[in-house]
């Protein structure tokens, strides 16, 4: 077994919306790390409500077990975000000048903001802020390539796929197809790895945005 | 997509949620039934165990209620069989009166109760703690540390409660029941119990005697049930759950239990004083391990304890050293009670880290002021925070509209007791504040039935009530009956979802299927209300128009209570996802924005997450992405600016 983790624990933060899939892709993760040997703590924190409120997942990877399923405050090395509020809500108490960001760039608007009470910010000083937050930030449309996949649910793998291609924890196709294939029904897993791909490329061809 | 419950690889590594690790270990325990009812964050526990039901040949029940619950997993017990019952920590006071008289009695079969509990309220209307109900009603505790001890001490427990004769509790939290860790798994064994209750020796016999709480058997009954007390302390004394780590004389001894013990270790890596200070972890809450810790107390001056809930171990713990004191020497206590650590909500490493260095008097940064000063400045306005709220196509939000739209054109200060559920949220912005009292299961029926009967005292408000279907046959029905035969001016709204919505679908006796998926009978609502001799109306909370008139009929009827089914499945229910009954579109020409005004009666008061106000254009949108169709926001424009297409 190859341990090639850049940190130990490796503290890794996916956050999202509830209803973006969130919990899937941090269990798909932990089951990738688990099935090469690695110890892997989760805890989740979602809302009362299923749908519309933030959810985080803490993950720590390592080599061995004991980890808080509640990371520390400034100790993530790297946030997924499939929303990018949540990237911020994320960064200012978990983040620090080396954390890595991957973000999706679709806006989930707070019920606070559509009623008027709260004003959503804009997408280009959203990213200022991200970048400002973190050593490297690196923005995305997971949604809309998940809308062309034919749900927007896809997000959630393609980010998961993006992460792999970062190359800061051991995640091959091959490992991901085993896993997912334990998580879904047989008919979802073609879309699936399409999406993985999707992600992966994302990031292997990244160009920054304007 | 088999469970990984039935994994027959014995020492196969997996990663396991904490609920799922607590049933791994009943299944490796050999469990034949269990009970329960739904509640964050216990639920998983038996939902994955029903999916699992037919290979291992268990019985699975989702129960009324967690009394009824606790009783058929009791029956399970007494016919010899090993028996689990779940609930979150509400639930054991539901189930509390049943409770004392088994633990008085004990049981024949193991029987475990299963506490999942949620300190900090993420998901709950309070912080209950059960675990004084261990001390008080005089049953062994315990609280597994992390995910492999979720599974063997579960196991466990059903070896420790057929070895006492006596319910054991085992206690998990949020973060351990929802958290996911590394498991490693045993032994499935194989298991053909036969079921039978015996009843023809003396009362005494525990075994094979009627289980009888009688007036004249408390005393024996009792003393048997502290010598099963004393056999439980005397284990703990030798379990291997029960762990010291650190220095023979530290600085400072940390007594700890359940998934605090991760915040220590993790605090004390921090902190880099693993040399300095004794990590103290109990497996075994109640009855405590006097000698074990005994051992420890004496080699340190200062204690520190650090626990989810209420001072439970704290307390318990300066008694015992109070008593020991000629031995163990006078100790300075650290923990919620003082102050160290907030007398409220859940813990976390970072206040374990911060209450560490106060204690030993150490400085410590745990991020730069530079990162910090950043990270608030963006924060303010960089990401308010989500509400609460229903999900898009929910139809509570319909129903509360309705609800509050009949409450002001009644223009009687009527008002609205709550209940538990997704509803719940009818008290804040999404529910249009309708909801003025929220509390347990089943009470704003109860209270509704007590406002009612204020007429005498000169009060004129109508009252309403509402509950969802799951919770109308947990704790209603005694409410509504009460109601019913006492006269009580009130209109009790059920939303029904079909399903235990909240807590992911769980069906419930109004349901067509069990916990198994096996088809059962169901329950009628609307007929069990009729049988009651009261007016029943059944309408859907979606047909706007109709169901407000239904509505105000029933507000100005009076005497005797009056019953609303609103009836419309979950937007998230399985039988409904992803299915669209309209297709929504705005016709721009129509919607008069600032010139109309209704003041953006759809996104600001009416607020569905799958409309968005478009601030350049000034006009609504349809979010396609979160936008459910069920069409009710096309009746709630004044202007008709919202157009449904029916979906063919």
């Amino acid at each position: 077994m190859e341990k090639i983790l850049r940190r130990d624990p490796y503290n890794l933060i996916i956050a999202g919306v509830g209803g973006q899939g969130n919990v899937l892709a941090s269990r798909v993760v932990g089951d990738m790390m688990i099935h090469q040997g690695y110890k892997v703590t989760i805890g989740e924190t979602f809302g009362a409500s299923q749908r519309g409120g933030s959810v985080m997942s803490h993950l720590r990877i390592s080599t061995q077990n004991g980890f808080s399923p509640q990371m520390p405050r400034a100790k993530a090395h790297m946030v997924v975000a499939l929303e990018p509020m949540e990237a911020i809500r994320v960064l200012t108490a978990y983040g620090n000048f080396n954390v890595k960001v991957l973000c999706n760039t679709r806006r989930i608007q707070s019920v606070g903001a559509i009623c008027g009470d709260q004003i959503y910010p804009e997408l280009k000083q959203m990213i200022k802020w991200i970048e400002s937050l973190s050593e490297d930030a690196r923005f995305f449309d997971t949604t809309k390539q998940a809308l062309n996949l034919g749900n927007p649910i896809f997000g959630n793998i393609m980010a998961v796929g993006a992460l792999s291609a970062t190359g800061d924890l051991p995640m091959s196709l091959d490992v991901f197809e085993n896993v997912i294939k334990t998580k879904i029904p047989a008919g979802k897993v073609e879309t699936n790895l399409k999406a993985y791909k999707i992600g992966k490329d994302l990031i292997k061809n990244y160009k920054k945005l304007d | 997509m088999s469970s990984i419950l039935l994994e027959t690889r014995t020492d196969f590594e997996a990663l396991l949620m904490g609920n799922d690790a607590i049933s791994r270990g009943a299944l490796e325990a050999g469990v034949n039934v269990i009970t329960g009812y739904p509640g964050t964050p216990s639920s998983e526990i038996v939902e994955q165990l029903a999916k699992v039901a037919k290979d291992r040949r268990l019985y699975v029940e989702w129960s009324v209620n967690e009394k009824v619950a606790l009783e058929v997993a009791a029956a399970g017990s007494y016919a010899g069989l090993k028996s689990m019952c779940v609930m979150k920590q509400v639930g054991v006071n539901v189930a509390a009166d049943s409770l004392l008289h088994i633990a008085e009695y004990g049981t024949r079969g193991s029987l475990v109760l299963v506490s999942c509990e949620d300190p900090g309220a993420l998901s709950s209307t309070n912080e209950g703690d059960s675990r004084p109900y261990a001390k008080m009603m005089e049953f062994p505790l315990l609280e597994p540390g992390d995910f492999q001890e979720a599974k063997d001490m579960t196991r466990w427990a059903f070896e420790l409660s057929e070895d006492l004769c006596n319910v054991v509790m085992l206690r998990s939290v949020t973060r351990l029941s929802h958290a996911s860790g590394n498991v490693v798994m045993g032994e499935l064994p194989a298991s053909d119990p036969g079921a039978v209750f015996e009843f023809n020796e003396t009362p005494m016999d525990q075994m094979k005697g009627p289980v009888l709480a009688f007036p004249t058997l408390i005393d024996p009954l009792r003393r048997r049930q502290l010598e099963k007390l004393s056999k439980a302390e005397a284990a703990f004394e030798e379990s291997v759950f029960n762990t010291y780590a650190g220095p023979e004389k530290p600085d400072l001894l940390l007594i700890t239990s359940s998934v605090c013990q991760l915040y220590a270790k993790e605090a004390l890596t921090i902190l880099d004083l693993k040399d300095r200070v004794g990590l103290l972890k109990l497996g075994t809450t109640w009855p405590l391990p006097p000698k074990f810790l005994g051992k420890h107390l004496k080699n340190c001056d200062k204690v520190f304890i650090v626990e989810e809930g209420t001072p439970f171990l704290e307390d318990n713990i300066k008694a015992l050293a109070a008593e020991n004191a000629s031995q163990v020497g006078i100790k300075t206590f650290f923990g919620r009670k003082c102050g160290t650590l907030p007398p409220v909500n859940e813990l976390n490493p970072d206040l374990l880290v911060n209450a560490i260095s106060r204690i030993l008097d150490i400085g410590f940064q745990p991020s730069s002021d530079e990162y910090n000063e950043i990270a608030s400045k963006i924060m303010a306005v960089g990401a308010p925070s989500r509400e609460l709220t229903f999900c898009p196509g929910c139809p509570h939000r319909a129903s509360f509209w309705l609800i509050n739209s009949a409450l002001k054109l009644d223009h009687r200060s009527g008002f609205l007791c709550g209940d538990i559920g997704c509803y719940s949220l009818g008290a804040g912005p999404c529910g249009f504040s309708t909801i003025k009292i929220l509390q347990a299961m089943g009470s704003g029926m109860g209270m509704a039935s007590g406002f009612g009967k204020l007429d005498k005292f000169g009060m004129t408000q109508p009252v309403m009530a509402v509950c969802g279907d799951s919770t109308f046959f947990h704790a209603v029905i005694p409410a509504l009956v009460n109601a019913v035969h006492n006269c009580s001016d009130m209109v009790l709204v059920v939303l029904d979802n079909s399903g235990t919505a909240m807590t992911g679908f769980q069906p419930h006796p109004g349901s067509s299927f069990g916990a198994s998926g096996i088809k059962l009978p169901q329950v009628d609502i609307e007929k069990l209300c009729m049988a009651l001799g009261i007016r029943v109306e059944v309408k859907d909370p979606f047909e706007l128009k109709g169901t407000q008139e239904t509505l105000l009929s029933l507000l100005e009827d009076k005497g005797n209570p009056r019953v609303l089914i609103l009836k419309q499945p979950c937007a998230l229910s399985p039988i409904k996802k992803a299915k669209k009954s309209y297709d929504m579109s705005i016709n721009e020409k129509l919607c008069l924005a600032d010139r109309c005004g209704c003041n953006k009666l759809c996104t600001r008061i009416f607020k569905c997450p799958g409309l968005i106000w478009h601030t350049e254009n000034k006009k609504v949108r349809i979010d396609e992405v979160l936008c459910t169709g069920c069409g009710v926001c096309a009746d709630i424009c004044p202007t008709g600016a919202i157009i449904a297409e029916k979906v063919r």
